[in-house]
């Protein structure tokens, strides 16, 4: 594959405009599949989890899975859409070896959910509103696997394979309008829109939304048009490409990134755009031809006869409506607000991912900067080093149980870290770990100046310059005060004994 | 006596199961018996399970010996049209696409009359995926009339209706998408019901229209279409346009129109536009002596007229290629049945091609080119899209005329049986059959043909059909059954007893069943 020429970045957005257009499909975690009950679990043996329906033999019908339907209408509210009384499945019409029926059940005209936006946030904090055009339901089709060729690929495969356990697996595509005015914020835009469908679903619980096992994929449509002159009205959409294939946050900022370049490239030398999908290769960093992709494509929609219009009650909408969980932009904000974190910190717990487990752990009683001290800090980095979730390591009510024997000045952050340790390695609670391990400041005064009166007695010049005003000779004596009760004891309290006996 | 047992209603068969008069055993040979030695002349089978049902006739009697309660049908041989999944038998649906396709399921229709202890002689042959009005397009070779060998039996369930027609089977399963049961069972002398859309399971029935296509009962009596109706009907959770409803005993409304042989207080809509050019005039003959023995019965009987029916043809052909062009698209030799490898190989697309090219006969391509015409952007509006407000225009004369009347009458189709070959180069002019028939499918409502004479010059079955409002099957049952038991009072006989017996060296095999 020759190199694609690309324009520098900047050069690229100061000569045209970005236009975008996401189409994100997401994989629900039903018990069954869309239209049959056959597992929704893709994975083991090839076509196992399959029924009649999902091979598409002669005879079978589908029927409508109901949860599916409910995570769609949440999944719609949660987008700001309007849910439609009635909504209608369509058979969408064409050959393809991966699609049992050769149609897929899905929604055209009529879909369950639409005219929605979403609120994005750019990495500097500034809020982008993304409109939704729709969001409609309809089933995966099997997985083709080619072999025999050098890439993995169609292309030169000497045969393929199809595993039809993901067929009819129940998917929401969620689908833009036309998105103006991202201008060089358009890789990141597109970033924080994929990570905002993903915390999304998350929240509402529809899906495990692993962009690596394709719970998630998003399909990236983008074009350029030549800026005009202030006051010229705007020049008209560019043709556009549709990138497949990008299977993390990362990937989509860089595929956009990447196209904004190449298109630009071309169209400065007078080139024109095809109208295709482009298939982006994570490894290289660059995206290649895929098939040629007209608006003229004929899929001969018509409504499924097979199925009855979708028609949810008002009451169910509004009870779905009640149910939904705070939208994670806006618990973001007033968390923030709430825990008067600076941006830095926040950022700092956003990245971490451990925003959940600092609400909890609060929520159990600690600050919630020491909830954000120990869980960005001491506990991931044990969870970097063991190559493990940090919240796989330790409950939000140990650390919160830590916290607070730390702040009655039980633990010194020394002695907590240790007590961390043995509560990680299944030892049980914050105390216990104290008890079994013997952990506890000395707080018996009795104990520090039997230690104290030892080591001024051991170290009679120090004594003597201590008295002689020289306060910061104490050092060696609170030195081996604090290794005689093994670091066990408040430096603080230590120094203020030491000069009361050294004195006395 | 194994000739008498195959001339027995299924009823009557069913009343000496019960009494222990005769056993499965018994009964099943003798249908098995009949099938070998018509079969050669009629061809109503695809696939005889001479062995499976022998078995299941000696466990059925075997559950009767040992006290089981069994259901009305238990231990009745029945025959299954090909568009039927079936788990232990081919179902090709008429296609050297699916040939020897054996599927890994059951069609509800069939679940449950196994469940009910009925014993399945075979699968029946038909149209190529129901598409026709003759058998003729079968990929297996046509079926025959019995009463005329050299004429067609209609379709496209030729065979269910010849197996009955012809004492194969005293039941068969058909399905009507235009009129694939009520058309062979009028062109037979047999009767077929078309239920309610919804009314009957369509899982595992292999689709043709699936907006139109219903399953129903194939017999020689009303009571015993009802009796079987009982047992494959009601709600399945596997079909989501399958009703919900409760349905009343359809045998219990056949038998009670039978016993009563009134019609006081029914208005019958004699249907203006089903009758009148293009009708064979035997067929109106009787088909008006019909209607003079209902009204002579009690009934009202008043003309209406339902003036978008003279469009339900055009329509009704353009909804069905439209839907058939994409149920038809998973033949495509990945998953099961027919595949054939270009000479030199190629790509998927081309072995779909030449699979499809080499597993579908001409009617099926014609109507899947059709269908995909009129789906294709920028003529959907113009032929599917207008084909759907037609539909939607039948529905409302249905609503209009069914506020007035209780059932509507017509002949079941303009003409008796044609000949083999004779409209085989004229589509038009078979599809034209169905124009009687196709009305019922495009509103979804229920209609039943019965026979009601010989038409004069020629010799052959006419028959007459009701339509009744959605839901309202119970009507159409018994008002079938007092008709029918008004025509046997007059000839004194049924109809199919007048048939040519196909097999007359039966006649010495068997001196005690001489009937």
């Amino acid at each position: 594959m020759a190199k694609a020429e690309l324009m520098p970045y900047d050069k690229a957005i100061e000569m045209f405009e970005p236009v975008l257009g996401f189409e994100v499909h997401v994989e629900l975690n039903t018990k069954t599949k869309m239209f049959s009950d056959a597992p929704n679990f893709f994975g083991g043996e090839p076509n196992t989890n399959v029924t009649p329906v999902d091979l598409g033999l002669p005879g079978s019908l589908p029927v409508v899975n109901e949860q599916a339907v409910k995570y769609s209408i949440s999944l719609g509210l949660a987008l700001g859409c309007s849910i439609a009384p009635s909504s209608r499945f369509a058979r969408k019409n064409y050959f393809y070896p991966d699609l049992a029926k050769n149609y897929q059940i899905s929604q055209f005209d009529e879909p369950i959910a639409f005219s929605g936006s979403v609120e994005v946030e750019l990495p500097d904090g500034r809020l982008f509103t993304v409109p939704i055009e729709r969001a409609h339901m309809e089933e995966d089709a099997g997985k083709l696997t080619h072999v025999g060729g050098a890439t993995g690929r169609i292309q030169g495969a000497e045969y393929s394979l199809v595993d039809y356990n993901r067929a009819g697996v129940p998917l929401v595509e969620i689908v833009t309008d036309i998105i103006y005015g991202a201008e060089s914020d358009a890789p990141e835009l597109a970033k924080a829109y994929v990570s905002t469908i993903r915390d999304i679903v998350v929240s509402l619980g529809i899906s495990d939304a692993k962009m690596e096992r394709g719970n998630l994929r998003c399909d990236a449509n983008i074009s350029l048009r030549p800026r005009t002159a202030p006051g010229e009205p705007p020049a008209k959409l560019g043709t556009r490409t549709e990138t497949k294939n990008v299977n993390s946050l990362r990937s989509v900022e860089r595929a956009i990134r990447y196209e904004i370049q190449r298109q630009a490239a071309i169209l400065a030398k007078g080139g024109t755009i095809t109208q295709e999908t482009r298939h982006w290769h994570e490894d290289t960093g660059e995206t290649s031809a895929g098939r040629p992709k007209s608006d003229a494509d004929d899929y001969r929609y018509f409504p499924e006869p097979d199925l009855l219009p979708v028609e949810p009650s008002a009451e169910l909408i509004e009870e779905l409506r009640a149910a939904l969980p705070e939208a994670p932009a806006l618990r973001r904000r007033r968390l923030k607000a709430d825990w008067g974190f600076t941006d830095l910190e926040f950022q700092d717990v956003v990245n971490s991912g451990l925003l959940n487990e600092i609400v909890a752990t609060t929520a159990a009683g600690a600050s919630a900067q020491s909830a954000r001290k120990w869980w960005t800090g001491e506990i991931a980095r044990v969870a970097n080093v063991r190559g493990v979730d940090a919240s796989s390591l330790v409950s939000p009510l140990h650390v919160s149980e830590l916290v607070a024997l730390v702040d009655a000045g039980t633990l010194t952050d020394r002695l907590a870290r240790q007590v961390l340790d043995g509560v990680i390695e299944g030892e049980g609670t914050p105390d216990e770990v104290v008890a079994s391990r013997g952990l506890a400041v000395v707080s018996d005064d009795g104990a520090l100046i039997v230690a104290i009166d030892e080591a001024l007695a051991s170290q009679p010049d120090v004594l003597a310059k201590i008295r002689d005003g020289k306060v910061q000779a104490a050092g060696a004596v609170i030195g081996a005060v604090m290794k005689a009760m093994k670091g066990q004891a408040d430096a603080a309290r230590v120094r203020e004994l030491v000069l009361e006996r050294a004195n006395a | 006596m194994s000739h008498d047992l195959t001339r027995l209603s299924a009823s009557n068969l069913a009343e000496k199961l019960t009494s222990g008069e005769v056993s499965s055993a018994e009964a099943t040979d003798a249908h098995l018996n009949r099938i070998e030695a018509v079969e050669p002349d009629v061809h109503a089978f695809l696939h005889v399970a001479a062995d499976a049902a022998r078995a299941t006739a000696k466990a059925i009697d075997a559950r009767r010996a040992d006290g089981e309660k069994l259901g009305p049908l238990a231990g009745v041989p029945i025959a299954i049209k090909d568009v039927l999944c079936t788990i232990d038998m081919p179902s090709t649906a008429g296609s050297k696409i699916l040939e020897g396709w054996v599927p890994p399921y059951d069609a509800t229709v069939v679940k449950r009359l196994r469940a009910a202890g009925l014993v399945p002689l075979g699968k029946t042959n038909m149209d190529e995926f129901a598409m026709g009005s003759s058998t003729e397009h079968s990929a297996y070779g046509p079926t025959h009339n019995p009463w005329d060998l050299d004429r067609i039996p209609g379709g496209s369930g030729g065979g269910s209706a010849a197996a009955v027609a012809a004492f194969e089977a005293p039941l068969a399963l058909g399905s009507d998408t235009g009129g694939s049961i009520r058309q062979p069972a009028a062109l037979t002398g047999s009767v077929g019901m078309k239920p309610t859309y919804g009314g009957v399971s369509r899982y595992g029935a292999i689709a043709l229209a699936s907006s139109l296509d219903q399953v129903g009962p194939v017999s020689r009596t009303v009571l015993d279409s009802a009796l079987l109706h009982d047992v494959i009907g009601g709600h399945d959770p596997r079909d989501s346009t399958s009703l919900r409803d409760e349905w009343p005993s359809f045998a219990a409304a056949a038998r009670e129109g039978a016993a009563t042989r009134s019609l006081k207080g029914l208005t019958i809509g004699i249907v203006k536009e089903l009758q009148g050019d293009g009708f064979q005039a035997g067929v109106t003959q009787r088909f008006q002596e019909a209607v003079e023995l209902l009204t002579a019965a009690g009934a009202e009987v008043v003309e209406v007229s339902t003036p978008s029916f003279e469009y339900a043809i055009s329509a009704y052909y353009l909804i069905l290629p439209a839907e058939a062009s994409s149920n038809l698209a998973k033949f495509d030799s990945v998953r099961f049945g027919l595949r054939v490898n270009p000479v030199g190989g190629g790509t998927v697309e081309d072995v779909m091609s030449a699979t499809r090219e080499a597993g579908f006969g001409p009617e099926v391509k014609r109507r899947i080119i059709l269908g995909t015409y009129a789906l294709s952007a920028g003529y959907y509006d113009a032929y599917y899209g207008s084909a759907q407000k037609v539909r939607t225009l039948i529905q409302r004369d249905f609503a209009r005329v069914f506020a007035d009347v209780d059932v509507l009458v017509s002949p079941s189709a303009p003409t008796t049986a044609f000949k083999l070959g004779e409209k085989l180069d004229d589509p038009l002019a078979m599809y034209l059959n169905d124009l009687t028939t196709i009305p019922a499918n495009l509103a979804g409502v229920p209609g039943i043909s019965l026979p009601v004479g010989l038409a004069p010059e020629d010799g052959l079955p006419v028959g007459i059909q009701f339509m009744a409002p959605a839901r309202e099957d119970a009507r159409l049952y018994k008002l079938g059954a007092t008709l029918e038991a008004l025509l046997e009072d007059k000839w004194g006989h049924t109809l199919l007893s007048q048939a040519p017996d196909l097999a007359p060296q039966e006649m010495f095999a068997s001196e005690e069943g001489a009937v």
